[in-house]
């Protein structure tokens, strides 16, 4: 059992880093080893943004081996280093905690071949690249994850969280959501349920040069959709095409840079409230993650089984 | 003690396709003696006045404190609650084992008024998931819409959805009667063993699948039939009794209830035997 929560504001910006705190904080029974936030912000679009990790939160709870943080600064130097022969200029730096980082760059070529060089680094990983994704994970609920990155003062037009009950693999930052759509920027996904299609599905997508940072189900969701996409096949198209490409149970969301989408297995066996305005779309796991947001009497329903909905900003 | 396995002539309950298997065997005998109503004891119950209303907000309350608060009014007679700003809590309600008017002025979360035997509950809003599992007795109306499993494993009484249902509505249903105004998704009658599931809208796929017994009226398109599900023709006491009941349920006027899709079980799918499991484990 995970929760999983989304929203979007259409035709404006809002505090989407507050707003889904609430949401998630209120979904804290369904998960409480991790939480992941994907925020979107309208941003100038000069720049890449990248978050990336060089080791993992060995905190309590944590299934991670324990490593001496001085290996940290080592790969982050070895990043420097392979971003410099890439081509890519840091134009900013910040040191988010000892394991993980937040560049801005300016970068205008391949991304997947961008992605092998600096995830040829042991233990870095990549955890978003794009213009206006900003996703951040770490063990610990919502307020503690949202504390520890200042998201409470984030703003933007949507995002997509999860608060995860480690279930299929460890409790670490690798296995939790959202995952990055690799290699398109500004893709993200959060899962809720159980793949059991996982390894058949991952085979076929590594022979196809795909690439999978971790053991986690959920993973293949974001990876499925971007090979689709790499294909030609539009967001909406992909996800059509989950429903019967993934098998088990599952609800998700996924996010692009101007949408919103989500898509329920043909079980319907995984809940997902729904709250649909002119103006704003939120959803979650439970209805509390929504009246956490809007306290206000409001109707909301569950999507049918099989159902899939994209909305744009 | 009639004997129903020598029973000729079809019941009205019978001839709408319901009861249809032969009941034997001691477990039907078992009746409540009117001459031992004084050794009888429901406990968890409490003798209200309708009159007697009051007004509970939950807002900062889990649901553990409201529903001992719901309890404590009960205690002190009151027969009318009015729960405000109960904003998606879960397991609110649950439990009431007698008559008593509630209402809830908002939505409510998982598993809402589970496990009752005999209140009259109107939720101003919309319920979650597992909403009314195992009611027993009373009547429950839902002024919006309602998540998955509503009405799971039902034993008896009245639950109305105004608006449209998730997945699984009536799985495991035992008897009583669920309504529905507008749309069902998939699984609806899942398993179901007794009862009436009347949906006015469409239903998703595999309807009634592995359903035992019970009746399931579809008034708008089928995705699919599940297992053993089988349409069976519409009779004059099927009308008649949807005719009455929405009008109970207060919904569907002027709804042409002769067009519906009435759906049984094909029974195909069990081994069904005359024999009780007492008796089988008996043979065996």
């Amino acid at each position: 059992m995970c929760g999983i929560a989304g929203l979007i504001h259409r035709g404006k910006s809002s505090n989407v880093g507050e707003e889904l705190q609430s949401m998630l904080q209120a979904l804290k029974h369904r998960g409480p080893d991790s939480t992941g936030y994907a925020l979107y912000s309208q941003n100038d679009g000069q720049n890449f943004i990248m978050r990336f990790k060089v080791g993992e939160n060995v905190g309590e709870g944590s299934t991670s081996v324990n490593e001496d943080a001085s290996v940290y600064d080592d790969r982050k130097k070895l990043v420097d280093k392979n971003l410099s022969e890439l081509g890519a200029i840091i134009v900013k730096e910040e040191k988010l905690t000892p394991y993980s980082y937040r560049y801005e760059i300016k970068y205008d070529k391949d991304l997947m071949d961008f992605s092998k060089k600096i995830e040829s680094v042991e233990m870095v990983e990549i955890l978003s690249i794009g213009k206006s994704l900003e996703l951040i994970k770490d063990l610990g609920d919502a307020k503690t994850v949202s504390e520890r990155y200042n998201l409470d003062k984030v703003t933007g037009t949507h995002g997509i969280g999860h608060a995860r009950m480690a279930t299929e693999s460890g409790v670490d930052i690798k296995s939790a959501h959202p995952f990055w759509g690799y290699p398109f920027a500004d893709v993200s996904v959060v899962h809720n349920g159980q793949l059991t299609n996982y390894w058949n599905n991952r085979r076929a997508l590594e022979n196809k040069g795909m690439r999978f940072m971790s053991e986690c189900d959920s993973e293949l969701i974001a990876v499925f959709l971007a090979e689709k996409m790499r294909n030609g096949a539009t967001l909406e198209e992909g996800m059509k095409e989950s429903l019967t490409g993934l098998d088990g149970v599952f609800t998700y969301f996924v996010a692009t840079k101007d949408s919103l989408g989500m898509a329920k297995d043909t079980m319907a066996a995984k809940p997902l409230v729904l709250y649909e305005s002119d103006d704003l779309v939120a959803m979650g796991s439970e209805e509390i993650a929504i009246r956490s947001i809007l306290p206000q009497e409001i109707t909301t329903y569950d999507p049918f089984d099989g159902e899939v909905k994209v909305w744009q900003i | 003690m009639a004997n129903l396995k020598v029973t000729q002539k079809k019941t009205k309950a019978q001839s709408m396709g319901m009861h249809t298997e032969v009941l034997t065997g001691k477990t039907q005998q078992k009746f409540f003696n009117p001459d031992e109503a004084e050794n009888f004891f429901y406990w968890g119950t409490h003798d209200v006045d309708f009159n007697k209303r009051t007004e509970l907000d939950v807002k900062d309350m889990d649901c553990k404190e409201a529903n001992a608060k719901i309890d404590s009014l009960m205690n002190e007679g009151y027969g009318t609650i009015v729960i405000k700003n109960p904003q998606g809590k879960h397991s609110l309600g649950v439990g009431i084992l007698n008559k008593l008017n509630l209402i809830f002025e908002g939505s409510l979360g998982y598993f809402g008024v589970g496990s009752i035997d005999g209140p009259i509950v109107r939720v101003n809003g919309r319920v979650g998931w597992s909403c009314a599992e195992n009611m027993m007795a009373g009547k429950v109306v839902i002024e919006k819409n309602a998540g998955s499993c509503f009405g799971a494993a039902i034993r008896g009484g009245d639950l109305v959805c105004k608006g449209s249902v998730g997945a699984r509505t009536g799985i495991d249903q035992k008897g009583g009667t669920i309504i529905v105004g507008g749309d069902a998704g998939a699984f609806t009658g899942f398993m179901m063993q007794r009862g009436r599931i009347v949906i006015l809208g469409d239903v998703g796929i595999n309807l009634g699948d592995s359903m035992y017994d019970g009746t399931i009226y579809v008034g708008g398109k089928i995705g699919s039939f599940g297992s053993d599900a089988v349409e069976a023709p519409m009779t004059k006491n099927d009308i008649d009794w949807l005719n009455r009941k929405l009008k109970v349920a207060e919904i569907g006027d002027n709804f042409d209830v002769s067009k519906m899709t009435k759906v049984v079980a094909g029974k195909k799918l069990w081994n069904y035997d005359a024999l009780e499991p007492t008796e089988k484990k008996g043979a065996i």
